[in-house]
């Protein structure tokens, strides 16, 4: 049996790396994974107490969660690929419409 | 019944007001002298429902509803019938009638002919109101109505820029008047409790007012009066008011709005009998005017303007009644002024009217044979207003100075009968001047000369028939003490002074004074106009500063801009460079520039960069965290 302390190693771990992808990279497709990896980190870390806690309930959650994800997965990649026909580009910073 | 008589008119105006768009203009000119009509005969019809009723029963009055109740302020809409009221709605709606139907001729052409019968119409509704008014709320209701009236008629043509400017400053000069009349209102209010004319009268009689205070408030009311009627020192601004269409001016500036504030001091005057000095001021202050006016008179040139001082002239002959405590005698004088005055200017727009428009005298002359019914309405109107026998000016003139005289106001008497000198001379000079001597008429308005249409002739006569009748009904004194009908029928309304009488052969030799004094003022008129018409010249010449004095109206205007007109506007306009524009836009704009430099401040965050907005989602949970967990 392998320690909870461990999956929650991993997934800080994972979600470190998460923000750092956010971070450093410029275009839109990697902050998404990089936003992909965070929430998935976050799953690992849900899954894992529901284990060691022994309750089924918390691992249907998780299937939900996986569920809503693809579908918000799905809106991401099209708003990116209307930002892309806009703009010819997925770079973040050409997105700055907000700014003061 | 009565309480129909204003309502008539009023809801000839609201009609006209609102669907006279769509109304042909023949039905306009009908419902608006019908109305007035129809008003009349109403008036005719109280006026001998009046006769029969016991004076204690007096006055009638009929409550509409319960206008305004708050606390112990209450104010009904109730209208009031008693002698003085009925001889004025008699006034008010019969000339009222007649100059509606001849501006149905005078403004035929006009583009403005239903806006201006709008106006007639809610004049006369106004005035009414003012007459009949049962409480001194609804009378102010009434007397800042026809201000309001005064002040869209006499710029009635806004396109002309002194029209325009005429009318703002008769509305600017009737506000100094008003709030001294709305003061004493409140006095009133304050002493009495009520508006309501008998708790006045109850209060008076009763000596809840002391003399001070009856005083004070008389003379506030009566400045009030100096400010609607034209006396010292708020006349200036009738002679400009006509600017206004005349037969405007003959309505409302000779017949009635003017003598409002005649109506008011003989309504309230037990409250002036009470406080003499009061009543002295009003005598005095009427003498003063008489003289005054009537001096400006003899030197202008405009026929309109002539008149207009011989108004303000023949008003302060009223207060001069007034002032002596012979209030009949002054409303005597109301009544005879309203018909040959107004016969007067009307004629003097059928003049007007002949000549195209033609206002200065020194273009007419010998328009006698071209005008064969103006000419003798006019004469009739002149020689009333003159004070010769047997027309009706003469009465009621007579009937004041007599009685200023036998209360021993030698200098108010003195004054009048030198005004009545000037009076017959002005008017005298007018009628030879524009009727006799020598043709001095444009060619140009020459061509076009034509009587006026008997829309507009009719009514002339009419009034020159009132103009020589209507003195019989008060007869002096002399000839009996029931002679004087009119003044019997008002002693309900009239609280007896102390009354001094003459013996018959001094009031005799005062009627033979007066009449000498018309007399004469007319046969100088003749001689100066007439047989040697070099003669003003001469005059001129040997007195060219007084001349130049009467000429430019003793600089009164001058004088009122100088001292009050140009410091308030130069005032005005200082207050309005250091405080409008510095204090009040300072502080509004200063609140404005704030608000955008904080903008600009907080803008600074909005990057528009999706990562600097990561980043401070992250700070921030890292700071929850942090304040979480440790």
């Amino acid at each position: 049996m392998i320690p909870v302390s461990y999956f929650f190693g991993l997934s800080i771990v994972l979600f470190v790396l998460g923000i750092i992808a956010f971070f450093i990279k410029r275009d839109l497709i990697t902050m998404f994974m990089a936003i992909e990896v965070m929430l998935n980190a976050a799953n690992l870390a849900f899954i894992a107490l529901a284990k060691a806690a022994g309750s089924p309930a918390g691992q249907v959650i998780v299937f939900f969660i996986i569920t809503v994800a693809a579908a918000e997965a799905a809106v991401g990649l099209a708003i990116i690929l209307l930002v892309f026909r806009q703009k010819k580009s997925i770079k973040a910073e050409d997105m700055r419409l907000l700014k003061g | 019944m009565f309480w129909l008589i204003p309502l008539i008119p009023g809801a000839s105006a609201f009609i006209l007001a609102v669907f006279g768009k769509w109304l042909p203009k023949k039905y306009v000119s009908w419902q608006a002298c019908l109305s007035v009509f129809a008003s009349f005969g109403i008036s005719l019809v109280s006026f001998f429902g009046l006769l029969k009723v016991p004076p204690g029963s007096l006055p009638v009055i009929k409550t509409l509803f319960s206008w305004i109740q708050s606390g112990s302020f209450n104010a009904d809409l109730s209208l009031q019938l008693d002698p003085l009221s009925s001889i004025m709605t008699l006034v008010v709606t019969g000339v009222g009638f007649l100059i509606h139907v001849y501006s149905v001729g005078y403004m035929a052409h006009d583009k403005g002919y239903k806006r201006y019968f709008t106006y007639l119409n809610l004049f006369t509704f106004a005035m009414l109101i003012l007459v009949m008014g049962a409480n001194l709320v609804l009378m102010f209701v009434g007397w800042e109505g026809v201000g309001l009236c005064s002040y869209l008629l006499i710029g009635f043509w806004f396109e002309k820029h002194s029209a325009a400017n005429a009318g703002k400053k008769a509305f600017i000069v009737n506000r100094i008047g008003d709030a001294a009349f709305i003061l004493g209102i409140f006095f009133i209010f304050l002493i009495v409790g009520s508006g309501d004319f008998r708790a006045i009268t109850g209060a008076l009689e009763g000596g809840a007012v002391t003399q001070g205070m009856a005083t004070l408030i008389a003379l506030l009311l009566f400045a009030g009066a100096t400010g609607k009627s034209a006396q010292i020192p708020l006349y200036v601004w009738l002679p400009d008011a006509m600017e206004g269409p005349t037969p405007v001016s003959a309505l409302i500036h000779a017949a009635t709005m003017v003598t409002a504030g005649v109506y008011m001091v003989s309504r309230m005057n037990l409250l002036f009998t009470l406080s003499g000095v009061a009543g002295q001021v009003v005598g005095i202050v009427g003498a003063l005017t008489a003289i005054f006016a009537a001096t400006m008179a003899l030197t202008q040139n405009d026929i309109k303007r002539v008149l207009a001082y011989s108004t303000i002239s023949q008003i302060g002959y009223m207060f001069i009644g007034c002032g002596v405590g012979a209030y009949a005698a002054g409303m005597f004088h109301l009544f005879t002024h309203a018909f040959f005055k107004s016969l007067l200017f009307l004629a003097a727009g059928s003049v007007m009217h002949a000549l195209s428009g033609e206002l200065d005298m020194r273009k007419m002359g010998g328009l006698r044979k071209y005008l064969p019914l103006t000419y003798p309405t006019f004469l009739v109107g002149a020689i009333a207003i003159a004070g010769v026998p047997f027309l009706s000016g003469f009465f009621s003139k007579d009937a004041i100075l007599t009685h200023a005289y036998a209360q021993g106001q030698y200098f108010i008497w003195a004054l009048g009968l030198m005004g009545a000198v000037l009076t017959a001379f002005y008017m005298f000079r007018l009628v030879f001047l524009t009727f006799f001597g020598q043709e001095r008429l444009d060619p140009h308005a020459k061509e076009h000369l034509h009587e006026s249409p008997r829309v507009m002739t009719v009514p002339l006569v009419v009034l020159a028939f009132f103009s020589i009748v209507a003195g019989y009904v008060g007869l002096p004194v002399v000839l009996g003490k029931k002679a004087n009908l009119f003044s019997r029928f008002l002693d309900p309304v009239i609280h007896p002074g102390h009354e001094a009488h003459l013996n018959i052969s001094a009031e005799w030799l005062l009627i033979l004074i007066s009449v000498a004094v018309a007399l004469c003022g007319i046969y100088i008129a003749y001689v100066f106009y007439l047989k040697s018409p070099r003669t003003p010249h001469r005059i001129v010449a040997r007195f060219p500063m007084l001349y130049k004095l009467l000429y430019n109206k003793y600089y009164v205007d001058e004088i009122y801009n100088a001292a009050i007109v140009r410091p308030l506007v130069n005032g005005s306009q200082t207050v309005y460079d250091n405080f409008d524009l510095k204090v009040i836009d300072g502080t509004i704009d200063g609140a404005a520039a704030a608000t955008g430099f904080a903008g600009k401040v907080l803008s600074l965050f909005q990057s528009g960069l999706i990562k600097d907005y990561g980043l401070v989602l992250l700070l921030g949970v890292v700071v929850f965290l942090g304040y979480l967990l440790f």
